[in-house]
């Protein structure tokens, strides 16, 4: 493994559907420490370049690999330990649980183990699985929120609860699909703060997003797909301007 | 203690037991209609145990909900591959195969019965509920009872998060299946007395319908929804007939209004705030 070597690469990745092809020999990759988005009209193939990477789906032809190893086919419940994290286009927390007891869940990569599972915590006044909780949820201004049940929250918290759940584990990458997706302008603004402090800590990140004001802000470089080829790449001012992405957009608009 | 209600308490041990049965998986998410099946090989291991090989009820009992336990894992592979309602007809199937096997095998008594020489005691009965209900108890306050959780709300986000979804299913199926096996060995020997027709659909039904009324968000569910079942008939005590049939109309208006059961996770920190257990998140609302 170089010291170059990508942290995510996708190498002539392909999928179907019973017979739809939905990614088509798809390559591209994430450096460490890189912020990439990947955007495209609705139905490209973005989420399911995301599954793919966490496991939930195995390509039918290519390969994907992370840090130099090849994971097109290792289980996705061992992802998470390798250092993949994701969330999802809605908000999936246990509702009707506090936020700690959700980000216990979070953790679990590292306090797993029969002892750890069978360890009545609980019992044991501000045991250090809370406390740990209970820090991250500080270092990201939510410290309030520890003992609040997850249902009663404001969406955009919720969101960023999921986030800090996501990255419990550790996580060197996180992808993020849709994140901005039914924020208003004010939780946008909380979330990309939120971000950026991912940033700061070294955590690379790869966004799908269609809000490209905030795709503009946090992104440093930008993936599109359409029917599930890449289309282009480079920084977003660049490729807003590409003829073919151009009318990928347009003619989506259009059909829509 | 009068007879009656010392009677009134054993009933309601064995539904206490009965309710851990169903709700260890049902928090996982997995209907296990088949609670009496279970509880029947329990039963019919430890009073074979008892009868011709001379164990003693604490070598015995144990046994019975061993066997329990075993034949859930074995069978767990094919049943806990199915969900929803491929997984509650499966171990409805299970439970309706256990009982007709019972029903003609000869060395337990067949169809005629087979009668229990050791007998257990009330006392034993109340500790043996004691210690179960305490250790599903303290499950809850480990992270297994939480990851059980997390299953049911989101298997694939559970799975991401690294659980061994798999694994803790099939534990929290055999774990319900034990106790189900060590209440159907504790049956036998206090009533002295088993049939096949004692572990019928019924007694599994009406387990899982308890429960969903006590609710399976928290580990006091259950026991409520016991109390509930036991008790509730007996007050209602307005002909044999009639008191199942009003029981039952009191589950669907309970249901009706409170589909999450009677407990709520979110009911009992209210409570644990108010008796000052664990304050309040200060400034929840920053
Ligand atoms: N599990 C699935 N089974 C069948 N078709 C799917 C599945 N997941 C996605 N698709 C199809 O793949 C295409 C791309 O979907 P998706 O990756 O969700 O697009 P995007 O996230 O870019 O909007 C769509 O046509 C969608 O219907
Ligand atoms: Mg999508």
């Amino acid at each position: 493994m170089s010291a170059k070597a990508p942290l995510l690469a996708l190498d002539n990745v392909s999928k179907s559907f019973g017979g739809l092809r939905v990614i088509r020999e798809l390559s591209f990759s994430v450096a460490r420490g890189q912020t990439v988005g990947l955007i495209g009209p609705n139905g490209a193939g973005k989420t399911t370049a995301f599954n793919m990477v966490s496991g939930v789906f195995r390509p039918d032809d290519g390969t994907v690999s992370f840090d130099g190893r090849d994971i097109t086919n290792m289980a996705s419940r061992r992802r998470i330990g390798l250092g993949i994290a994701r969330s999802f286009q809605n908000v999936r927390l246990m509702q009707h649980l506090t936020v700690w007891e959700n980000l216990l869940v979070g953790q679990h990569v590292r306090a797993s183990g029969l002892l750890n599972l069978l360890t009545p915590f609980r019992l044991i006044p501000n045991h250090r699985w809370r406390r740990e909780v209970v820090a991250a949820l500080d270092e990201m201004g939510l410290g309030g929120y520890a003992d609040a049940t997850v249902s009663e929250l404001p969406y955009g918290i919720r969101k960023r609860i999921d986030l800090v759940r996501a990255t419990l584990a550790g996580a060197s990458l996180l992808m993020l699909d849709e994140p901005a997706a039914g924020l208003n302008p004010v939780e946008t603004q909380a979330l990309t703060a939120h971000l950026e402090a991912l940033k700061a800590r070294g955590i690379t990140l790869l966004i799908v997003e269609h809000d490209m004001h905030f795709v503009d802000k946090i992104c440093d470089h930008v993936v599109v797909l359409n029917f599930g080829s890449k289309i282009a790449e480079g920084p977003l001012s660049v490729v807003q301007h590409d003829a073919v992405v151009r009318t990928a957009y347009l003619g989506a608009e259009q059909a829509a | 203690m009068s007879g009656y209600q010392t009677g009134v308490l054993i009933i309601l041990c064995f539904n206490i037991m009965a309710a851990y049965a169903v709700y260890l998986p049902l928090v996982a998410g997995q209907l296990n209609l088949g609670i009496a099946g279970f509880m029947a090989i329990g039963a019919y291991t430890a009073a074979y145990l008892t009868n011709e090989m001379g164990w003693s009820l604490v070598s015995a009992i144990p046994a019975g909900g061993l066997a329990a336990g075993g034949l859930a894992l074995l069978v767990a592979v094919p049943i806990l591959r199915t969900h929803g309602i491929y997984l509650a007809l499966a171990t409805f199937a299970l439970g309706q195969v256990i009982s007709a096997v019972f029903l003609n095998l000869e060395v337990v008594g067949a169809a005629a019965g087979y009668p229990v020489s050791t007998y257990a005691s009330p006392l034993a009965v109340f500790s043996v509920t004691a210690a179960i209900v305490l250790f599903v108890v303290g499950l809850s306050q480990t992270r297994f009872t939480l990851y059980l959780t997390a299953i049911k709300n989101d298997r694939l986000v559970a799975d991401l998060l690294g659980l061994k979804v798999w694994g803790l299913q099939v534990a929290a199926f055999t774990l319900g299946a034990a106790i189900a096996g060590i209440g159907g060995g504790l049956y036998a020997h206090h009533f002295s007395f088993i049939e096949a027709q004692h572990f019928s659909v019924q007694l599994s039904i009406y387990t899982v319908l308890y429960v969903l009324l006590g609710g399976t968000q928290t580990v006091w569910g259950p026991l409520v929804g016991a109390l509930f079942f036991s008790l509730v008939p007996e007050l209602l005590r307005a002909g044999e007939a009639w008191r199942y049939v009003i029981f039952a109309a009191l589950i669907v208006a309970f249901m009706a209004v409170r589909p999450q059961g009677l407990v709520t996770s979110t009911a009992l920190r209210g409570i644990g705030r108010l008796f000052g257990r664990k304050p309040a998140a200060p400034g929840a609302q920053p």
